[in-house]
């Protein structure tokens, strides 16, 4: 290396409670180069970008910034020395503008008259089209991002952190979004791009490092490297694409009739006059941008919200208007997005987690007395058949890992042998070894002659998965097509062109 | 500099030891605020804590009340804990015991001077369904119309006093009571009396009441799918949704058995060792029994052991001021003081405290 790298990481070491999160990472970042780190779920990536942006401060190694040793105690200290992170989950008020939520990230905001022409400013040069002066709440979950990024921009970083930028984003927005990083980049700036998404790294990153339970075990350049390389580089095993049972489908099991549910809060969706069909042994896939119903459609479909009478049939029996352990009963189980909090309790037990759905079904209740044994049986049965990583079901939910936590609750429905699956970003945050896991298992089901609706924002998922595709989008559910027949393209303009109407029609 | 750092589950050991701890400071500040009132702390803490039980004057009287004391707060205090875990929070429990005393009395007094053994019977329901009806107010106005229960709860305790108050200067006033407020006495009408019923221990039905509510919670809460489904909503209230909880049922249900036993504590109280509705019926085991409540972590045996705690610093707090001439404030804050440290230790259950630079921003 003939040039100072722009960002120098030496020996870094952090250790929580019971688990090294980092251990010896070592790499650089050169100025004006992308540079993906890739890593499973829990395999560190998270606490290293942190240590960066002065968010966790590490307990062994240096940090050289240009040349000059860099130990930022918290994010302004890293800002200041231009470093800006956009995180995954956005940090924004919806109540506010567009002007308004930057100026609250910024250290001395100029006169919101000249932050606007400046945002307007950034805005065409990054090519970013966006209005300082919209409510964040009506955006989309790409504008929002903007606001994020040129939140970022606006303080001339010479190096910008991006967590999982795309997985709200549409394919177009995608495209918007790496034309925008390959100007920063013609510029000067590095970018630390964290993904799961080895195609996007392929095209995107001149460099990679893969860490693995928290210790770098490559560095490449992902150009060289296939997608499939690149996933055994970070799981340390070979990966099989999941497979398709190739049941033909059978009879319809569930079928949504014109269902409308007003929305519960003032930035939810309401769903507006839905219709499909599920049949047995297929896979329904729903695509869609985050915030166009994806919730509500779940909640809908699972009986947390009640259904007017005609709206949604089982077998031709109405069930609209039964509560969730009803539906369960009769076999309809579902895994919302939301791990923790929704799908499970944070501070119990994996025990009582499984007793949560799985009680009556699983003849867990005599009496509506709870045979703990019982539960406990279960929950231990997931954990085994799904290979969910900890001590036992005796630890509380939160103390479990995303993906590892995510294998749990759809291996809790799962496991249940359900006739109708419907689950929300069933692989959000997961790593890609649990993601084919819990996509081949869902295969299986409905192999197994259950019919499954898989709602997602990941594209690339829907496509592998599904035998046909439908797009979600202000709550209106497009007409159903066979994803044999459609490209990547055309899911894009799907979920696009129905964006296009919304937005005349807004 | 000290600052805290969540841990990554609840630390068990704090959980359980968090009481005792909170007991040992409160001795010590107690201790500290007893010698600043110029008391001997240790002889002012002996007559609190030991003297009740085993001096050898006034044990004989004060060893009984300990179970008339803590029966009322330990039955209150098992209802209260149904909602707190479920995140529905009855601060009226003072009401409905108030309630549960006056429709039970009405009920037995209406019957008078009948000697059926089947009246003591009936004023225990009617007690219980007093208290449970008060806290339906509460209860229907915040599914219905979406109130808030702490509020519309605590407001109502002032009208049940002022419907004590009426009662006991008019609709219930003893006919023969030579135009004194106050009902007739209910524990010298047989058919309506709750006598003690080992002598020399102050049991009394309401005692045992007590002690099967505390088995009963203890159920619920460990084994059947309604103390699952209470916890789950205090704890993840989106996913107890996901589980099938009808919310408003669960409030409906929390707060109805929390009236219903506040309500059979008041009608245990009026029959035993009240004797009659009066004025001043009402000395604040309902509000107490919040603080038994948290202090017994919100567990069946907790609150058992909270409200024996509790009843022992009321009668030796007594003692103590008529002994030692401690003004009762002071024993009013030292009671203060229990819920304060147990509150304030509490926060090692979720978090470590560190010394030192904060390594987080």
């Amino acid at each position: 290396m003939s040039q100072t790298p722009l960002l120098d990481l030496s020996g870094l070491r952090k250790a929580y409670p019971g688990v090294v999160a980092n251990d010896d990472v070592t790499f650089a970042i050169q100025p004006g180069e992308v540079h993906a780190l890739l890593g499973e779920n829990g395999a560190g990536k998270s606490t290293l970008v942190k240590m960066i942006y002065g968010l966790v401060r590490p307990d062994a190694g240096t940090m050289m910034l240009n040349g000059t040793p860099f130990a930022p105690p918290e994010p302004r200290a890293a800002r200041a020395a231009g470093v800006a992170m956009v995180f995954q989950h956005f940090s924004l008020f919806e109540a506010l503008s567009v002007a308004e939520n930057v100026a609250l990230g910024m250290e001395n905001p100029p006169k919101p008259s000249a932050l606007a022409a400046r945002i307007t400013e950034v805005s065409n040069t990054y090519g970013l089209p966006l209005d300082p002066n919209r409510r964040v709440g009506d955006l989309s979950a790409g504008e929002r991002q903007r606001v994020e990024i040129i939140r970022c921009l606006l303080q001339d970083p010479r190096l910008l952190i991006m967590d999982e930028p795309t997985s709200v984003l549409t394919p177009q927005e995608v495209d918007i979004l790496f034309a925008t990083l390959r100007k920063l980049r013609a510029e000067g700036t590095a970018i630390l791009y964290i993904s799961h998404k080895l195609e996007e790294i392929r095209s995107l990153c001149d460099a990679a490092t893969i860490l693995r339970l928290g210790k770098v075990v490559a560095r490449c350049n992902p150009r060289e490297k296939t997608a499939s390389e690149l996933a055994e580089l970070m799981v340390g095993t070979s990966l099989k694409p999941p497979k398709s049972g190739g049941a033909a489908p059978g009879d319809i099991i569930l079928k949504a009739q014109d269902l409308s549910m007003p929305s519960a809060s003032a930035f939810g969706t309401p769903l507006r006059n839905i219709s499909f069909e599920l049949r047995r042994g297929e896979v329904l896939g729903i695509g869609g941008v985050a915030g166009n119903g994806q919730d509500e459609l779940l909640m809908a479909l699972s009986g947390e919200r009640k259904l007017p009478q005609g709206s949604l049939y089982f077998e031709g029996e109405d069930i609209g208007t039964r509560p969730a352990d009803m539906r369960r009963r009769i076999g309809v189980l579902s895994a919302p997005e939301e791990r923790l909090g929704h799908a499970a309790a944070p501070n119990m037990s994996l025990t009582e987690n499984a007793a949560l759905t799985a009680a009556r079904r699983q003849g867990m209740l005599s009496r509506g007395f709870v045979n703990w044994g019982a539960a406990k049986g279960f929950a231990e049965k997931v954990i085994g058949a799904f290979d969910v990583r900890t001590p036992g079901p005796g630890v509380a939910a939160r103390a479990l890992s995303g993906g590892n936590l995510q294998k749990f609750v759809i291996g809790r429905e799962v496991m249940q042998a359900p006739e109708v699956l419907i689950v929300n970003q069933p692989t959000w945050g997961v790593d890609a070894a649990a993601a084919a896991f819990i996509r081949q298992s869902m295969l299986d089901l409905a192999a197994k002659g259950t019919g499954v609706v898989v709602i997602s924002q990941d594209l690339d998922e829907l496509m592998e998965i599904s035998d046909r595709f439908a797009a979600l989008n202000e709550g209106r559910l497009s007409a159903e097509v066979p994803t044999g027949d459609l490209t990547m393209e055309k899911i894009g303009l799907m979920l696009g062109g129905a964006q296009t109407t919304a937005m005349e029609q807004a | 500099m000290i600052w805290l750092e969540k841990r990554p589950a609840p630390s068990r050991t704090w959980s359980a030891a968090s009481p005792i701890v909170a007991v040992f400071l409160t001795l010590i500040a107690g201790g500290i605020m007893f010698a600043i009132l110029g008391k001997n702390p240790f002889e002012a803490l002996r007559t609190i804590f030991w003297d009740p039980l085993f001096h050898e004057q006034f044990a004989s009287f004060s060893r009984p009340q300990l179970l008339v004391k803590a029966g009322p707060l330990i039955l209150i205090a098992i209802g209260l804990s149904f909602g707190f875990r479920a995140g529905i929070w009855n601060i009226g429990a003072e009401g409905q015991y108030i309630m549960g005393a006056i429709v039970g009395a009405a009920v037995g007094l209406a019957l008078y001077p009948s000697e059926s053994v089947l009246i003591f019977p009936l004023m225990v329901v009617a007690g219980a369904l007093g208290g449970w009806a008060w806290a339906m107010i509460p209860g229907l106005l915040k599914v219905r119309f979406g109130t808030n229960e702490i509020l519309v709860s605590l407001m109502l305790v002032y009208v049940a006093e002022n419907i004590l108050a009426s009662a006991a200067v008019g609709w219930l006033k003893n006919p023969d009571g030579a135009g004194f407020p106050g009902s007739r006495n209910l524990s010298q009408w047989e058919a309506s009396a709750n006598p003690e019923l080992i002598a020399g221990t102050g049991a009394h039905w309401g005692v045992m009441a007590a002690v099967i509510a505390v088995v009963f919670a203890y159920v619920v809460f460990t084994k059947h799918i309604l103390g699952f489904h209470i916890r789950l909503s205090g704890e993840a209230p989106r996913a107890a949704r996901f589980a099938g909880v009808n919310p408003n049922l669960l409030v409906l249900v929390c707060l109805g058995l929390s009236g219903a036993l506040a309500g059979l504590a008041g009608l245990f109280e009026v029959t035993g060792p009240a004797g009659q509705i009066g004025i001043d019926f009402n000395v604040g085991y309902g509000f107490t029994a919040i603080i038994v409540a948290f202090l017994g972590r919100l567990h069946p045996i907790g609150i058992l052991l909270a409200g024996l705690l509790m009843a022992l610093t009321y009668i030796g707090g007594e003692l103590a001021s008529f002994m030692l001439s401690i003004p009762g404030a002071a024993i009013q804050a030292f009671q203060g003081m229990l819920l304060f440290f147990l509150l304030g230790v509490d926060v090692a259950t979720h978090y470590r405290v560190r010394f030192g630079r904060k390594g987080v921003a």
